[in-house]
Formats: C-alpha cells, structure tokens, sequence
C-alpha cells in the first residue's frame, strides 16, 4: 500500500512532502489565532481547488458553478442538523448523494445534448445561479434570512459533533487536504486518469480510441461535485450561519477555480500552492493595509486580479511547474 | 478469404450534396486495400461511416459478421476498428508514451499492463527512444506514425489509415510502407488505407477502390486500376501511366 503511494516519486519529492506535512502539522502550535483561521482558509481553497481540478484540470470539463456544490453540502448538513439534532458526519453521508445527483443531472443534460466548452460553464452558473435564488425562497433552510447553527463558547473541541476551537476545523481540512491529494493522484494514475486526459486533450481522438466519453466525463462531474460537498459541509460548521446569497453567489464559485488557476491547472501540487499563494498573499496585503492604518474594501479582489493578470502573462502554465522546475523535481524520462 | 469488412451499397448526403453514393466493396481478411480518388470524392466520409463519426443514409456495413453502421465510434473501436485522422490529433500534451497507453487501455483494465503493451507497439513503429517527448514537440513524420501507435494499441483487427503517407518525404514514406507491410505480415492485421501518394499505394495495395463523385468508379489490382480509362480520365492524369 506504501509502495502504490509513493511509487514514481523521487527522494527528493518524498522528503519535501513530508516535511510540508511535518510543518502543517506542527502548524497549530506555533501560528497565532489569526494566522490559524489564514491557514484554514488556505486549506479550505487547496480541497476544494483539487476537487475542482478532477472537472477542468483533468477531464477538461469547465465549471463556473462549484459554490452549488458546497452550497449542497452546506444546507444540508446544517439544515439536518438544525431541525432533527443529525451529526455533521451523518449529514455528510445525505449531502454527498445530494451533491453528486445534482452534478450528474447538469453533466447528463450537458453531454447528452452536446453542450460543451463555454457553454457547459454557462449551463453550470446556471444551476448554480437557480440554487442561489431557489435557497432564497426555501422554507425549510429559513430562505434569504439565513440559516443559523447553534453557537456557543466552546472549551471541548466535539469531533462527531464538529463544534469545537478553529484548531479542530484545521485539522479536520488538513487530513481532506492530504486524502485529497492521495486520491486524486490515484485516479490520474489509474486508467480513468488515462481516458480524462484524452478527453481533455481531444474528444473527438478520444472517441476514436475506444473511450466512453460521456461516461467518464459523468464520472469527472459527480466525483468531483461529491468531493467539493464535503467542504460545503466544513463551511456551514465553520461558519455557522448560511445565507444563499453569499453561499451560492457566482464570486464564490470564482474563488474556487482561482487557486488551480494560479497554481497549475490539471497538477496535483496547483490546487494547493495556488492556495496558498493567493490567500496567503492577500490575507498578508489586507493585514498589511490593515496595520498602517489603510481600509480598502475590495483590495482583496483587486489582488487576485493581479495576480491572476500577471500568471496568465508570465507563467500560463501556473505557478506550480515553475516552482518543480526551480526545486528539480521535474520528472525524467522512465 | 472471407470478408472481414462488407460494404454494402452505402450513401451518405450532406444537404444537397450527395458526398458517398452507393458505394459497395469487401476487404477480406488479412489484406491491404487503398481507397484513392480526387479531392472531395468521399474518401474520407466513406472512413467517418466506416468509424462510426457518421451514420449513413443507407446501406449496410459488416464487420466480422455483425452491423456496425451507426454505432457510435468508441462501440466501433471497441469491435476492433482502429483509425488515424487526415489532419493529425494526437493528444498534444501527454507524453508520446501516454498517448499510446490511452489507446492500450482499451482491452486492458490495468495500466502496467497497457505500458507494456504500449512498449512493444512503440518499438514497431520507432518511437520508443521518444517516449518521453510531448506529442505537441514533434515532427509531423513522428505524430504520423504516432496516431499510427496509438491507434494499433488498441489492437484493432482492422486498421483506418486516412493518409498517413500526405506530406511525408519518400524515405519517410517508405518507412511507414515498410512497417506497415511487417504488420500485415506478422500480425495478420488487415488494413484500409486512403492515400494519393502512389508510390505507397502501388507498394502496399493488393486492391484498389476508385472513388468519384462519391461513386465507386473503379476496382481491382493496382496494376489494372491504373490503366483503367475512368480512372486516369477523373484522377491520375495521362502522365501516370
């Protein structure tokens, strides 16, 4: 099992990964509370990033519309647990089904009726879009008031009940984070991993070498919508409160994709360097701003726009294959 | 022999164009055929109908034993057809080795599997030493005979060659013919092949089929086919013969 995980890396690639794993794991300790909750954030946009990924980096399929997912995942886990006292985990298990139908109705229509490209990003704002103004007359999730989760000052972090310190929140995405990558290297490896890419490269080609477009680009789309539910579900605890016009608001879905993008569409390593890249960096900036005195609003927007100008001018590719490059971890020929 | 491939009276219309007519013709078995014809003549629709890109309007298409006609081209390729595309389209981004894993993954669920498999197709068509290279970074010559590979990975019993020979120098030309006809020979495999160099055709062909106008004007030995009076009158020109 140890031998499948680490084959085809380098020495020099086990160790890095490890000692990354090392600092975000002594990470809690040291950081300070502010510095913790950047951290969550930074975890929180490298799984959902990598879950996104699985769609446009691997099987080339662009969604505008994740924040459905996690809107998914969100509402009802809160909204069991509100209403009948059922655990996150338990909601979890209801969220993930919920969220995986949803993506494989809009994948079914999409590929079925040949809608591709930037239309199927389109049609996935969309639902996206039908969700955030559904939500908002929805009963039973409190509609466009909101919906609350319980608070109170908790001195026990309660793991099966996710109530408990932002350290546990931490952790909890730290261990997403690290099963995410696992996974999603596993399925590149595999030979679903195989047939993404030939669609992602050419579909047409790919058709003709025996592959089932339509059903792998489903599987891309529902394994992908029932990952990025799981971080819907951390959101609504995290937060404790919902309301469909943050959760489900076109911005959000941006934010997920911007992480990938800075770092490296269709990498494994992309999804959380540009994570930490971008919210790192603008965290710092609003801060920086912040300590001299300076408020900006929507300084932290205009940062991801830089930052999103000056790597598709200068490092198109992301910045992950640069950093491999600089750190010599660029594979070689087998 | 027995016929691997039937056609059987096939036409395809495109609005009012009339681009395939009622084109019928066997390959069997283990043989090499060209279809040849002037530009525009339907050689290439008559490949999307075989492939399975197309439907066609009427007509039947068997392939060991069973209709193939408007099944989708993955359910074709899965049946043991294989092809190459006019216009190349390899996947750009992978390396040469993935390209063709992707198509050794067809009959094979595991991937160390497929890398061996791969292997041995990449060291028929000279391509193993690029292995590592990005489709994208190659010569024209290579991504030919890479779509050749990737094509043969998924062991097809008939291989579609939509001219693989166009734009190629004669050296390189004769390298295609000569691993083609190694194919044929040691594997068995049958092949359909569009061509206008014919210089590949008049070496690999045991049959002709000459398309005009979407009709099928002429058939036969290479050596008749050219002498044939439609057939240099449409297509070949006085100066072949």
């Amino acid at each position: 099992m140890l031998g499948r995980l680490t084959e085809g890396l380098s020495a020099r690639t086990l160790i890095l990964l490890l000692l990354l794993l090392a600092v975000m794991l002594a990470a809690p300790f040291f950081a300070s509370d502010y510095l913790l909750t950047v951290l969550i954030l930074i975890l929180y946009f490298a799984y959902v990033g990598q879950a996104w990924n699985i769609m446009m980096g691997f099987a080339g399929q662009l969604s505008l519309g994740h924040a459905l997912y996690v809107g998914l995942g969100a509402y009802t886990a809160a909204a069991l647990y509100v209403h009948f006292g059922i655990g996150p985990w338990i909601g979890l298990l209801i969220a993930i089904p919920i969220a995986a139908l949803a993506g494989a109705f809009i994948g079914y229509l999409a590929f079925r009726f040949k809608v591709g490209g930037v239309y199927f990003a389109i049609l996935t704002i969309a639902f996206a879009e039908f969700a955030r103004v559904g939500f908002d007359h929805l009963a039973f999730t409190k509609g466009s008031s909101g919906l609350f989760l319980p608070v109170a000052q908790y001195s026990k972090n309660d793991l099966w009940h996710l109530r408990g310190q932002p350290v546990m929140f931490y952790y909890v995405l730290l261990v997403a984070v690290v099963a995410a990558f696992i996974g999603c290297r596993a399925l590149l490896q595999s030979r679903i991993g195989y047939f993404w890419l030939a669609i992602r490269e050419d579909e047409e080609a790919a058709r003709s070498a025996g592959i089932d477009t339509f059903r792998y680009k489903m599987i891309a789309v529902v394994i992908s919508a029932a990952m990025t539910s799981f971080a819907g579900v951390i959101y609504a605890f995290y937060y404790n409160n919902l309301f469909p016009e943050q959760v489900f608001h076109i911005s959000r879905s941006i934010e997920i994709i911007l992480g990938p993008i800075v770092g490296g569409v269709g990498t494994l390593f992309g999804p959380i360097l540009g994570a930490f890249v971008l919210t790192g960096l603008a965290e710092s900036l609003t801060e920086g701003l912040h300590a001299i005195g300076i408020d900006i609003p929507g300084a932290k927007q205009v940062f991801y726009g830089i930052c999103l100008l000056f790597v598709i001018m200068a490092l198109p590719d992301g910045v992950w294959p640069w950093v491999k490059r600089r750190l010599g971890l660029a594979e070689r020929a087998p | 022999m027995t016929a691997l491939l039937k056609i059987e009276g096939i036409s395809k219309r495109f609005r009012g164009l009339l681009a395939v007519d009622k084109v019928s013709f066997e390959v069997p078995q283990g043989g090499i055929h060209a279809v040849i014809g002037p530009n525009g003549a339907g050689k290439t629709t008559l490949f999307n109908m075989i492939a399975g890109v197309h439907a066609p309007d009427g007509g039947a298409i068997t392939f060991a034993g069973e209709r193939i006609d408007g099944l989708p081209p993955n359910q074709v390729c899965q049946r043991g057809i294989g092809r190459t595309f006019q216009i190349v389209r390899p996947f750009p981004a992978l390396s040469v080795e993935d390209n063709v894993i992707v198509g050794a993954l067809m009959h094979r669920r595991d991937v160390t599997a497929a890398r061996a498999h791969a292997h041995e197709v990449m060291r028929r068509l000279d391509l193993y030493d690029k292995r590592a290279q990005r489709a994208a970074s190659m010569t024209l010559p290579d991504r030919k005979r890479l779509e050749v590979a990737r094509a043969l990975a998924t062991d097809p019993k008939l291989l579609l060659l939509d001219e693989v020979m166009a734009g190629l120098r004669p050296t390189e030309t004769d390298r295609i013919v000569s691993i083609l006809r190694d194919l044929n020979r040691d594997t068995g495999l049958t092949i359909l092949l569009i061509e206008h160099v014919m210089r590949a055709v008049m070496a690999l062909a045991q049959q002709i089929v000459v398309l005009h106008h979407g009709a099928n004007i002429a058939e036969g030995a290479p050596t008749d086919v050219v002498r044939d009076k439609a057939v240099i009158d449409s297509y070949l020109g006085a100066e072949a013969v």
